[in-house]
């Protein structure tokens, strides 16, 4: 089975509705995903191609029980364990997979986990990719939040005694130009600790600047690593420029930002093969930049405003818990990010394995963290949300829930020299 | 055993020799550990401790421990000399152990900018002690830069591997006459007992803690192992036959005959 994701808006005019269904069903009428736009930096770089070869020739049924027990009696692993441990052979080994996971984890991180919340300043965006509620198309309420608007979000976030966040905009250079991204990270510095970002893609200089604005961590979702499935998802807009994407952790880290995360979105393509890629992707660049702080996400596809079919299909939470304990297996000294679109009851479970961050307090709508946080209705304009959440705990709840796992929860272990 | 044993850093007197880390367990366990383990110093990171009040690490730490911030998160001796300074604005004294790391992977120190740092943090009056991979050559030039004790790793940190470099903490032991402090990867108490009898002058763990079933318990394991192995180290070992048996009749006996 397959996401149906295509929805019309009837705020369309026929012209608009016309070209949609064009890009829809009609592959010639799109542009060439792998062509860089003008302006966009090339770098010269080889790990796309090995993260990619990799990718490609795996065969996830060639891995046997054998295999899998190499993996996990096996010091390190290699990508070959990765390979094996990702595989459905893998799926029976699942306790054990957590056992060691968890045994990992608290080598590297003890028993703690970081806290962060999103914010997400602006709405607008200039892509049509089919299974976000900010695509193009999608008949949502815009918005973007000004100085003053931002200011009065963090304050109400940093009342609640969050330290680390995570700013977010549509992908719209137009409505939310780099300036007015390192206009935001410069007043969250004022009241924050820690201060990452996931925008859209930029260049070297651009990371410099917002790096210089005070933001150190750059999250960038690939989606799908498989190129040709991405191009059937992302049917325009300068998202589609699928290695412009790739490579955006690196230039992320020749800019100067201290860490950058990876994800694949599960549920888009073949998962284990996303995972893969996801991982090794990791795995190159901080070979390749050893100082760099990585981690991980490992969203799966969630309900949207218009479109509450949407759903990760094979990737169930025993096959995430599988990905995620395979990812801390191969990387044990990375992060690793479960998000708000997972439940209450997994999260809790998987902290206790593997992930090192959840968010909480979470919104992914623009301006109503007053609202949310308060629970007063206020007259002000509010944007429409990215995506439906499904773990709504506030920060107060969470951190009582992480320490009465027996878990230390951290807001803040981070300098910004 | 001699009463007048003491550990002395930067002219600090200290009873205890064993320095516990804090950054990876639950802070309601802090107080428990210091006193289980009868520690005097307590490690913790500057970048932890720089937070906001409610839940702010300095305040679980004991008011008659030392504290030791470190620098974790500096990639080089500029960072870690301003971590250090902001160490000293939070209040966490003058104390600082210098970590610096290249390296996300395996977090093993970057002797080289070490080096640079200390000479910095000396001269600015820190009582400076060093992490750094175990090299003689290293060790000396700390020395030089006004180190205020050595801090070998033993193998990488949150391993758990023990005294994977123990010839050459061995060597740092002989030739180096500031207190040996070995840092990073002690698993278990019994591999703490070794490098002490060897002659280090104290230990360091915290990994080894925070994965153990029960905290405070270890906690007084390691003491008891670390109190062990400075008597055992204190009362001279006996000797311990590499090969063979001891010839009862001796070599050189002609010479005497």
């Amino acid at each position: 089975m397959e996401n149906q994701f295509f929805v019309d808006n009837d705020l369309l005019s026929d012209e608009a509705l016309e070209r949609k269904h064009r890009l829809e069903t009609d592959p010639s009428f799109r542009t060439d995903h792998m062509k860089y736009l003008e302006g966009m930096e090339v770098i010269s770089s080889d790990i796309r191609s090995k993260v990619i070869n990799e990718m490609e020739s795996y065969d996830e049924t060639k891995y046997t029980a054998r295999d899998v027990v190499a993996a996990l009696e096996s010091e390190s692993c290699t990508i070959e364990g990765l390979k094996a441990l990702l595989s459905p052979a893998a799926e029976p080994f699942l306790e054990r997979m957590a056992q060691r996971a968890r045994l990992e984890t608290s080598k590297h991180f003890g028993n703690t986990v970081y806290l962060f919340t999103p914010l997400y300043i602006a709405n607008y965006c200039e892509n049509y990719c089919v299974y976000c509620g900010f695509n193009c198309y999608n008949k949502i309420r815009r918005m973007k939040l000004s100085a003053e608007q931002i200011e009065r979000e963090m304050k109400v976030i940093a009342d609640s005694g969050m330290e680390e966040i995570l700013i977010l905009t549509g992908e719209s250079r137009a409505q939310s130009d780099v300036e007015y991204i390192g206009n935001a990270c410069r007043l969250a510095r004022k009241y924050f600790r820690m201060v990452g970002l996931e925008i859209y893609p930029v260049n070297t200089d651009e990371y410099r600047y917002l790096h210089k604005c005070g933001a150190d961590y750059v999250t960038v979702f690939q989606e799908t690593y498989d190129s040709g499935k991405y191009e059937t998802l992302h049917l325009a807009g300068h998202k589609r420029v699928w290695p412009y994407r790739f490579d955006a952790q690196e230039r992320a880290l020749m800019g100067g930002m201290r860490g950058v995360a990876f994800s694949a979105l599960l549920g888009l393509s073949d998962f284990r093969k996303d995972a893969l890629a996801t991982a090794l992707h990791a795995y190159y660049l901080q070979r390749k930049y050893p100082h760099a702080e990585i981690s991980l996400s490992c969203p799966r596809l969630r309900p949207i405003i218009n479109n509450d079919k949407i759903n990760p299909l094979d990737v169930s939470e025993s096959r995430l818990c599988q990905i995620i304990c395979a990812y801390r297996i191969f990387l044990p000294f990375a992060g690793i990010t479960v998000s708000s679109r997972e439940s209450a009851s997994f999260r809790n479970g998987i902290v206790k394995i593997a992930a090192t961050k959840v968010s909480a307090g979470v919104s992914t709508g623009i301006g109503d963290h007053e609202s949310k946080y308060s629970g007063k209705e206020t007259d002000a304009a509010q944007g429409d949300e990215q995506f439906e959440i499904d773990d709504n705990r506030s920060l107060d709840k969470m951190y009582t829930d992480i320490s009465g796992e027996g878990l230390q929860p951290v807001l803040n272990d981070y300098l910004y020299v | 055993m001699n009463n007048n044993d003491k550990l002395i850093i930067g002219g600090h007197e200290f009873d205890s020799r064993f320095i516990l880390g804090s950054g990876k367990y639950s802070l309601n366990l802090i107080k428990a550990a210091v006193e289980y383990a009868g520690a005097q110093i307590i490690t913790l990171a500057v970048r932890r401790a720089n937070t906001k009040e409610e839940e702010n690490i300095l305040d679980f730490i004991p008011d008659n421990v030392t504290l030791l911030p470190n620098t974790s998160g500096a990639r080089n001796a500029e960072e870690a000399v301003r971590i250090a300074r902001l160490a000293r604005e939070l209040g966490c004294g003058d104390f600082v152990k210098v970590e610096i790391m290249r390296d996300a992977k395996y977090l093993l120190p970057d002797n080289q900018e070490t080096i640079k740092a200390t000479e910095i943090l000396a001269k600015e009056g820190f009582v400076v002690m060093p992490y750094m991979y175990p090299d003689l050559n290293v060790a000396r030039d700390l020395v030089n830069a006004g180190a205020a004790s050595v801090m070998p790793l033993a193998s990488p940190i949150g391993s758990n591997k023990g005294l994977a470099t123990k010839e050459f903490i061995q060597i740092l032991i002989d030739e180096i006459d500031l207190p040996i402090i070995v840092d990073a990867g002690i698993g278990r108490p019994s591999q703490a007992c070794e490098a002490m009898e060897m002659g280090a002058a104290a230990i360091m763990a915290n990994t080894a803690l925070a994965t153990a079933g029960d905290l405070p318990i270890m906690a007084s394991a390691f003491r008891q192992a670390v109190e062990a192995g400075r008597k055992a180290y204190l009362s001279g070992l006996g000797r311990v036959l590499t090969r063979g048996a001891s010839a009862s009749d001796p070599l050189t006996g002609f010479l005497h005959n």
